[in-house]
C-alpha cells in the first residue's frame, strides 16, 4: 500500500526509534526479569509516543489511527513489549476519557498521560466477566457526593504501576446484561485500593499484569466517567481502537518473524546448500510474506476508514484483530519451524516472539469474540 | 535570536558507495542519511530553542531531494529550512561550498545575537573544513569541537574536546560553532512535528538568487571552480575479518592471550 510522504516519514521515525532503543539486551532483560522498565518507558514518553493519538490541546501529538497503527507495527516488529508500553496510554488508557470525559477530567488527566508522567490502565475484566459484561460483579453505590466501589478486577495490564484505572462497575443492579454499568476514574492511591501480585505469563514479560481489588473505596462523583448506567457501550468503542492496535502489534511481530526467518534460511546450510534453496522452506516464506501483506492492507484500510467514521469500521477492527493475530501465530510457528531446534532455544529471538505473539489472539477479546462481533453484524 | 544549523545529506556508509566517472560520489544512487555530527548540532540548537524560544533554521546545500532532510529536521523541532540548490553549485569542494553557504547566510542576514552551528565534519569527506571556512568568509569568530555549550546572554561558553584534553572558551555572538557527537544525544522526530513539517516554510536559494552575493566569487564555485580535484574515489577492499572479544578487560585479555598462544605468536 502506498502511503503519503507524511506517513512514510512516521514509519521511518518509529522504525529508527525501535531499532535504536529496543536493544537485544533490553529485550532479553524484559523477558528474563519481568517487572517494568521505567527507563525505557521514560524514553518512549520523552519522544511523545505515549500521546500520539491524544489531541494537541491535551498535550498529545494529534496523530490519527494510521499513525497509531504504524507505531504499533514498527515497535512490535522489534519488541512487542515496547509496543505495549507506548500503546496502552494511547488506546485503552486514554480512549474512554477522550470518548466521554468532560473537559475538567480531560484537562486533569490527559496531559500527564500523554507526557508519561502518569500511568492509566483499563480495568474491565473480572474473574467471571469481560467480554460478557453481564457477569460484572464490581459494584458502585451512590452515597452522598461519592460512590462506594467494591469488587475485584483481574488480568489488568499495567496495574502494578498504575496511577489511575478506568473501572467498570454495576451502578444499577435492576438492569440486566451490559446495561446498568458505569465507568469511573479510580485514583489508585485511594484508601481501599490494592494491587495483586504480578501474574507469571507465557510471554510479553516486562509489562506486569495483576489484580486490582477495591474494598469500600470512596470515589468522588466528579470521577464518574460518561453517562451513568451506560458505560459498557463506551468500553466497546474503546475496544475497537484497541483491537486495531493489537492487530498492528500482531502484524509487527509477524514481520519480525519473517525478517528473522529470511535471514536465517539464507545463512543456515544443510546438505551442502542454504536451507532456503529447498522449496519446503522457500514456500513457507512466500506464504508468510503473503499473509502479512494481506493483514497489512486490511489494517491500514481499516485505520483510514475508522478515522472517517465509516459505519462498519467496528466490524473491520474485529476482522483486523481476528485475521492479524491468527496470521501472526501461524507465521511465528513457521519461523520457529524454519529455525529447527535452534528456534526452541532462548538465544534466538524467534523463541521469544513465538511466546509473545500467543497473547495477540487472546487479549482485548479472543478470536472467537471477534468472530461473534463480525457474524453478529452480518446476521442481525 | 536566530540559530542557523548547517546540515549535509550524506551517503549511508552502511550501504555500498557508488562513484561517478569524474571521481565524485554518485549521490543519486545511494541511500542517504543526515550527517551524524550535524544531528548533534541540530540538537544543540533545539536545546537553546527550548530554553529561549529562539528561531532555528536548518540550512543545506544539495540537490532538490535534500528537501526531505530539511522536513525531517523541521519535524525534530526546527522552525524552517533553507535549501541552496543549483546546477552551478554541483561538484563544489569545501572551498567552493563554504563560499556559497557563507553567501547564503549573508543573504539571509546574520544579526548580532545569531549563531551558526555546524557538525564537526561530514562522514563522506571527513574534512572538517566547511564550518571553519564559513566562519572565515563571514568574518565571525569560530569555536570548533564543542562538547558542551552554555549560553549566557550573547556569550557562549564552550568546552572544546581535543585529542589530549579539553579547553574552555568564551565567545560572543555572532559566531560559528562546530559540534562533536559527545555534545548531546539528538532527539527523535515527533508525530506532531511530522504532521506539521509539510506546512512549514522551506526557502530555495538557487544560483540567480545568490549570484550577486559579494562573498561568492563565480569563478571559484562548482566542479570547475573548485581548487580541489579528486583523483579517485573507491570503496576500499575489505582487509580480512575482525573478531570482537567481549567481557571485562581481564577476561578479554585472557581470551586474547589464549588465542595468540594457540597460533604460536606468543
Amino acid at each position: 500500500m502506498i502511503l503519503s510522504a507524511k506517513y512514510e516519514l512516521m514509519r521511518k521515525n518509529f522504525r529508527n526509534f525501535a531499532e535504536t532503543e529496543f536493544t537485544t539486551e533490553i529485550q532479553e532483560k524484559l523477558d528474563r526479569e519481568g517487572g517494568f522498565d521505567e527507563e525505557l518507558f521514560a524514553k518512549i514518553a520523552k519522544n511523545g509516543f505515549c500521546g500520539i493519538k491524544i489531541p494537541v490541546e491535551y498535550g498529545g501529538q494529534g496523530g490519527d489511527s494510521l499513525a497509531y497503527v504504524l507505531m504499533n507495527e514498527e515497535f512490535s516488529r522489534i519488541c512487542p513489549v515496547g509496543a505495549i508500553y507506548a500503546n496502552t496510554p494511547n488506546s485503552l488508557g486514554s480512549g474512554p476519557l477522550l470518548a466521554c470525559g468532560n473537559e475538567e477530567q480531560k484537562q486533569r488527566i490527559l496531559p500527564d498521560v500523554a507526557a508519561g508522567r502518569k500511568h492509566i490502565v483499563f480495568a474491565l475484566t473480572e474473574p467471571g466477566a469481560g467480554s460478557d459484561a453481564g457477569g460484572t460483579l464490581t459494584t458502585a453505590d451512590a452515597d452522598g457526593d461519592d460512590f462506594i466501589l467494591n469488587g475485584r478486577k483481574c488480568f489488568i495490564s499495567g496495574a502494578p504501576m498504575a496511577d489511575y484505572a478506568i473501572i467498570y462497575a454495576k451502578t444499577n443492579r435492576a438492569l440486566r446484561g451490559s446495561r446498568g454499568i458505569s465507568m469511573f476514574i479510580l485514583d489508585m492511591k485511594l484508601p481501599g485500593v490494592s494491587v495483586g501480585k504480578g501474574e507469571m505469563k507465557m510471554g510479553i514479560n516486562g509489562y506486569p499484569t495483576s489484580d486490582i481489588s477495591m474494598e469500600n473505596v470512596r470515589v468522588s462523583k466528579k470521577d464518574l466517567l460518561g453517562p451513568l448506567d451506560n458505560g459498557f457501550i463506551t468500553a466497546m468503542n474503546t475496544l475497537n481502537g484497541g483491537r486495531l492496535g493489537v492487530a498492528a502489534q500482531s502484524l509487527g511481530v509477524a514481520q519480525g518473524c519473517l525478517d528473522e526467518a529470511i535471514k536465517y534460511s539464507k545463512e543456515r546450510k544443510q546438505f551442502g546448500k542454504p536451507i532456503c534453496a529447498n522449496q519446503g522452506i522457500s514456500f513457507m516464506i512466500a506464504e508468510m510474506a503473503t499473509e502479512i501483506e494481506a493483514a497489512r492492507t486490511l489494517i491500514y484500510t481499516t485505520a483510514i476508514e475508522k478515522d472517517q467514521d465509516a459505519k462498519d469500521s467496528f466490524v473491520k477492527c474485529a476482522m483486523s484483530k481476528y485475521y492479524a493475530s491468527e496470521m501472526a501465530n501461524r507465521v511465528a510457528y513457521k519461523a520457529v519451524q524454519i529455525f529447527g531446534g535452534y528456534g526452541y532455544i532462548k538465544d534466538y529471538r524467534v523463541e521469544r516472539l513465538y511466546r509473545d505473539v500467543r497473547v495477540m489472539s487472546l487479549y482485548e477479546g479472543t478470536t472467537q469474540v471477534q468472530q461473534m462481533v463480525i457474524s453478529g453484524a452480518l446476521l442481525k | 535570536m536566530r540559530i542557523y544549523v548547517c546540515v549535509k545529506q550524506v551517503p549511508d556508509t552502511s550501504g555500498k558507495v557508488a562513484v561517478n566517472e569524474n571521481g565524485t560520489l554518485n549521490r543519486a544512487s545511494m541511500q542517504t542519511i543526515i550527517n551524524p555530527d550535524d544531528m548533534n548540532a541540530m540538537e544543540a540548537a533545539l536545546k537553546i530553542k527550548d530554553a529561549t524560544g529562539c528561531q532555528v533554521t536548518a540550512v543545506t546545500m544539495g540537490p532538490p531531494p535534500a528537501e526531505g532532510m530539511l522536513r525531517e529536521l523541521i519535524a525534530m523541532g526546527a522552525d524552517d529550512g533553507v535549501l541552496i540548490s543549483g546546477r552551478e553549485f554541483g561538484g563544489s569542494d569545501t572551498f567552493a561550498t563554504s563560499q556559497i553557504i557563507a553567501g547564503a547566510l549573508h543573504h539571509l542576514g546574520i544579526g548580532d545575537e545569531d549563531v551558526v552551528f555546524c557538525g564537526r565534519q561530514a562522514i563522506d569527506g571527513d574534512t572538517a573544513q566547511v564550518g571553519p571556512q564559513i566562519a572565515e568568509k563571514l568574518e565571525i569568530p569560530q569555536v570548533t569541537y564543542a562538547g558542551e555549550i552554555e549560553k549566557d546572554g550573547n556569550v557562549l561558553k564552550i568546552k572544546r574536546l581535543l585529542e589530549d584534553g579539553y579547553m574552555t572558551v568564551e565567545v560572543k555572538t555572532p559566531c560559528l560553532i562546530t559540534c562533536v557527537k559527545e555534545l548531546n544525544e539528538p532527539r527523535y522526530m515527533t508525530v506532531k512535528g511530522i504532521i506539521e513539517c509539510y506546512d512549514k516554510p522551506i526557502t530555495v536559494l538557487d544560483y540567480p538568487a545568490l549570484e550577486n552575493e559579494p562573498l561568492i566569487d563565480k569563478t571559484t564555485i562548482g566542479l570547475k571552480g573548485s581548487p580541489t580535484n579528486i583523483f579517485k574515489s573507491f570503496t576500499p577492499p575489505q582487509k580480512g575479518s575482525v573478531e570482537m572479544i567481549p567481557g571485562t578487560s581481564q577476561e578479554a585479555a585472557d581470551a586474547l592471550a589464549e588465542k595468540l598462544a594457540k597460533k604460536h605468536i606468543i
